[in-house]
């Protein structure tokens, strides 16, 4: 893996922001991608349209990135597939019950100096923290 | 927003187009779509990336002022009203939920927004993840239906 990289982390970082309140001040609407997602499985009517856009674009954001910015996508998984399977189903059920992810939550609800986002955001945080040092101890 | 039968107005559309590219180029860029950076980051005993912390941080200078001028503003641009979540007390769920979450973002290093663009790496295990996710959200709105 390459180095950290100050001027990536902070513009993508810049980037995202400009994506969601694009979508708040334009549209008036939270970009959670696990509500969008959820939303789209729910098939709430009137309401599938703009999801199934927005995910698409999502994707196509990462398709062009490697022609924009010269680079193959960064993607590097070093678990073996069924902990995809066991993370995904949690992550899954966890975002839809707890009302958010790390987009939701973690950018748009910060921003709006949300109570319920700040403690969903540093209850997430710090869970995923104790349980990757929880596996990296049983695994060694 | 409002969606009817006649589609989407256009300019609604190119809001929703040009914020989903913005955000799978920005998780790009920021390499939060690579599950091991996230998963440097939860390394908290080990060798630490703070890759995360900037992608943040540079997201909420932006979003913070954004998220706060929409407080002076009656309506969205191009919208009738904004959508905004009504809850706002601190319940179980809210914390079982982010619990659960934190669990299998800390197995995988993999939220819901980088795991549909990682999706371009055409990495099986990426689809495992993503076919989970899914289901797992049907098996909230069955088991858990708000």
């Amino acid at each position: 893996m390459t180095e950290f990289s100050f001027i990536n982390a902070f513009s993508g970082g810049v980037m995202i922001g400009f994506a969601v309140i694009l979508m708040f001040l334009g549209n008036g609407r939270i970009t959670g991608i696990s509500g969008i997602v959820g939303g789209l499985v729910k098939q709430e009517k009137g309401q599938v349209s703009w999801r199934v856009i927005f995910v698409l674009s999502l994707i196509i954001g990462g398709a062009i990135y490697p022609f924009l910015w010269g680079r193959e996508l960064p993607v590097q998984l070093d678990s073996p597939w069924f902990v995809y399977v066991i993370a995904g189903l949690l992550v899954g059920f966890g975002t839809r019950t707890g009302s958010g992810c790390t987009s939701g939550h973690g950018i748009c609800g910060l921003a709006r100096f949300s109570t319920r986002s700040l403690v969903a955001t540093v209850t997430f945080i710090v869970t995923a923290a104790l349980t990757h040092t929880l596996v990296n101890v049983i695994t060694g | 927003m409002e969606s009817t039968d006649k589609g989407l107005p256009f300019s609604n559309l190119l809001v929703i187009i040009t914020s989903g590219i913005l955000f799978g180029l920005g998780l790009s860029v920021s390499e939060m779509v690579n599950p091991a950076r996230v998963l440097g980051f939860l390394n908290i005993l080990g060798p630490w990336d703070p890759t995360l912390i900037f992608v943040m941080a540079g997201a909420l200078t932006v979003a913070v002022p954004g998220f706060q001028y929409a407080r002076l503003m009656h309506k969205p641009f191009l919208a009738v009203s904004f959508s905004i979540p009504g809850k706002k007390d601190l319940d179980k769920k809210l914390i079982l939920g982010a619990v659960i979450f934190g669990i299998g973002w800390g197995l995988a290093g993999i939220c819901p927004g980088p795991s549909l663009v990682a999706l371009n790496s055409l990495d099986m295990k990426v689809v495992w993840f993503v076919l989970a996710m899914l289901a797992g959200i049907v098996a909230h709105d069955k088991f858990l239906p708000s």
